[in-house]
């Protein structure tokens, strides 16, 4: 399997992916391929022909898919192709919904996310999630950061780490005088930032962003946007966007989603997968060109 | 589609010229919409007229006996005294009562909510259950305490007291703590589960503080209907010093203010039945505060949670 088997498989599947499921191991290959790479491109997810299934509807078909370190990974696509559902499969938050089923192997850092070994909770102490609503607890700005940190045992220089991860979410000057004030006192924006500083506060790997500044007006979604710009060279990020343009500002890469019909039924499918820039100025799908342009979608 | 373009071109001036007032079918259901408001709003006034009634009464009736000596002595029988020790035995049963319900309660509310899942059978038949607890007629309540723990102890005591208003304050409490629970919002249980926090870690440090002003307002309702409970303790707990402050509810009878009313009425004496006015106050006023106290708390958790 060559070095960059993976990326191959990303862009062109499903043919490669199925050439390399005949030929190789990918899971035995990941760590050679993490030997051979340059740093820059570090793999933190392996999707390996991953299918999801609410019972007996697909949501998402066979993707196959690799994730690098800092990088920021956008997944873009019209409503109902499956990118929330994809992304809530990197930290299991679809576990909870009834008939959840997921084929294949998600592969974070060679490690199987859906092993029967690996703990959830584990996982998500490692790959945090931003949602589309921000949703602080109803507690004192400081709790809101300080409450995860505290339960997780990092309880050494709790102050600093508190200030760091405002900090590092581009808060800690809106609110350094009033952190003892309730969060939900706070703006939409700010409040969004807010719970970027509590996902970071647990210093995770992954931040998963899904669709975080759908509900946010123009000045606090460009602040947000700004904010993944320097995280990134911290943390890997994965956002799921409606907002193509906001996929094209931020993202170093590019995944897109739309339903195909598998069957009688419309699956969402990873269409393409590409350098966000190449995805936008030369697609290789005409579904791509089409959505880009505004053909639909 | 089934009108033509032109068909709706000539339907729609029919009505174009008319005045905009009700007309035809609209006047009638309007007519009968006001009919039905007005006897709505009747049977509410009704309802608060009962309340305003009731609360009347007792005030009259019992305003009389009301002095510093009644809340602060002891009964006397029929030369008069007051309600202090049946005060405290009221407190300290409903106390009890509530150690034992309120803990309970809450975690009745936890499984229902947290741990079983939606189509949980056995949350199914656990709502059930404690639906006809809390239809229970509190007599029968008394009865099966008096079978439980008064005749093989031999002696009815404070403690069966307690624990029979325990048994009517559980359902009350864990139905309170389950729909408040229930109305926490996911977003919070979503968020938690995110950061890689246990469950249990989210219920105590989330979902619990955003709920807790819901639920004691529902414990704060249970103990106020508790506290005024009679029946039970008519079996259970009506054998007692009823001069003598009794605060020790194990081995004892505690007396209570329901029981010194039903006594106190009972006497032979226009004064016994002015004292039992004056203690149906004392009890009304608490319930009635409770009752207050209770919901401006749970307006205050409402804003809390954002809803």
């Amino acid at each position: 399997m060559s070095a960059h088997g993976g990326e191959l498989a990303g862009e062109r599947a499903p043919e490669v992916a199925a050439r390399l499921r005949l030929h190789g191991q990918p899971v035995a290959g990941a760590g050679d391929r993490r030997l051979d790479a340059e740093p820059a491109r570090e793999t933190v997810f392996e999707i390996r022909d991953v299918a999801v299934h609410y019972g007996s509807s697909q949501a998402l078909g066979w993707t196959t898919l690799d994730i690098h370190r800092h990088e920021v990974t956008a997944v873009i696509g019209p409503s109902g192709c499956g990118k929330s559902t994809f992304l809530r499969s990197l930290n299991r938050m679809n576990d909870t919904i009834p008939n959840f089923r997921l084929e294949g192997e998600v592969l974070y850092r060679g490690h199987d996310l859906y092993a029967p070994a690996t703990n959830r909770v584990e996982v998500r102490r490692r790959i945090g999630m931003v949602f589309q609503k921000p949703n602080p607890f109803p507690k004192s700005i400081y709790d809101n950061v300080a409450w995860a940190p505290r339960n997780l045992g990092m309880r050494a220089g709790l102050d600093e780490r508190v200030e760091r991860a405002l900090r590092h979410a581009a808060l800690w000057d809106e609110v350094k005088d009033r952190l003892k004030q309730s969060a939900l006192g706070l703006s939409g924006g700010q409040q969004q930032r807010l719970c970027i500083a509590r996902a970071i506060a647990i210093e995770p790997d992954v931040l998963l962003l899904d669709e975080p500044a759908s509900a946010l007006d123009p000045i606090a979604t460009a602040s947000i946007e700004e904010l993944m710009h320097t995280l990134k060279h911290r943390y890997t990020l994965v956002i799921v966007t409606h907002n193509m343009q906001q996929a094209a500002r931020v993202a170093d890469r590019t995944a897109f989603f739309a339903l195909d019909l598998s069957g009688s039924q419309r699956v969402g499918t990873l269409i393409e997968y590409a350098p966000t820039r190449t995805l936008f100025t030369n697609p290789s799908d005409p579904r791509t060109r089409d959505y880009i342009t505004g053909q639909f979608g | 589609m089934a009108l033509s373009a032109s068909a709706l071109r000539d339907r729609a001036p029919r009505t174009a010229g008319t005045p905009l007032r009700p007309s035809g079918n609209l006047r009638r259901r309007m007519a009968l919409s006001r009919a039905l408001e007005a006897v709505a709003t009747a049977a509410a006034l009704f309802a608060v007229a009962l309340l305003i009634d009731v609360a009347v009464t007792v005030i009259t009736n019992g305003a009389p006996a009301i002095s510093f000596a009644f809340l602060t002595q002891s009964a006397n029988g029929l030369s008069g005294g007051g309600i202090a020790n049946a005060l405290l035995g009221t407190v300290v049963m409903v106390v009890f009562g509530a150690a034992i319900a309120i803990p309970v309660g809450i975690l009745v509310g936890l499984f229902l909510t947290e741990v079983a899942g939606p189509r949980s059978r056995l949350a199914h038949l656990l709502e059930v259950v404690l639906d006809m607890l809390q239809g229970v007629p509190t007599v029968v309540v008394g009865i099966v305490v008096f079978g439980l723990i008064v005749v093989p102890q031999q002696k009815e005591t404070g403690f069966a007291g307690a624990i029979a208003l325990s048994i009517i304050m559980l359902p009350l409490i864990a139905r309170a703590s389950q729909q408040v629970l229930a109305v926490v919002p996911p977003s919070f249980r979503q968020a938690a589960d995110a950061l890689g926090v246990e469950r249990w870690r989210t219920v105590i440090g989330v979902i619990l503080p955003a709920a807790a002003g819901g639920i004691l307002t529902g414990a704060i309702l249970a103990v106020a209907r508790a506290a005024g409970e009679t029946a039970p303790l008519l079996l259970v707990d009506s054998l007692y010093h009823p001069n003598a402050i009794q605060l020790q509810p194990f081995g004892n009878g505690v007396p209570s203010v329901p029981m010194f009313i039903y006594t106190t009425y009972d006497l032979p004496s226009v004064s016994g039945i002015t004292l039992a006015w004056g203690a149906a106050l004392v009890l009304l006023t608490g319930i009635l505060v409770a009752n207050v106290g209770a919901r401006l708390m749970l307006s205050r958790t409402r804003r809390r949670m954002g809803l």
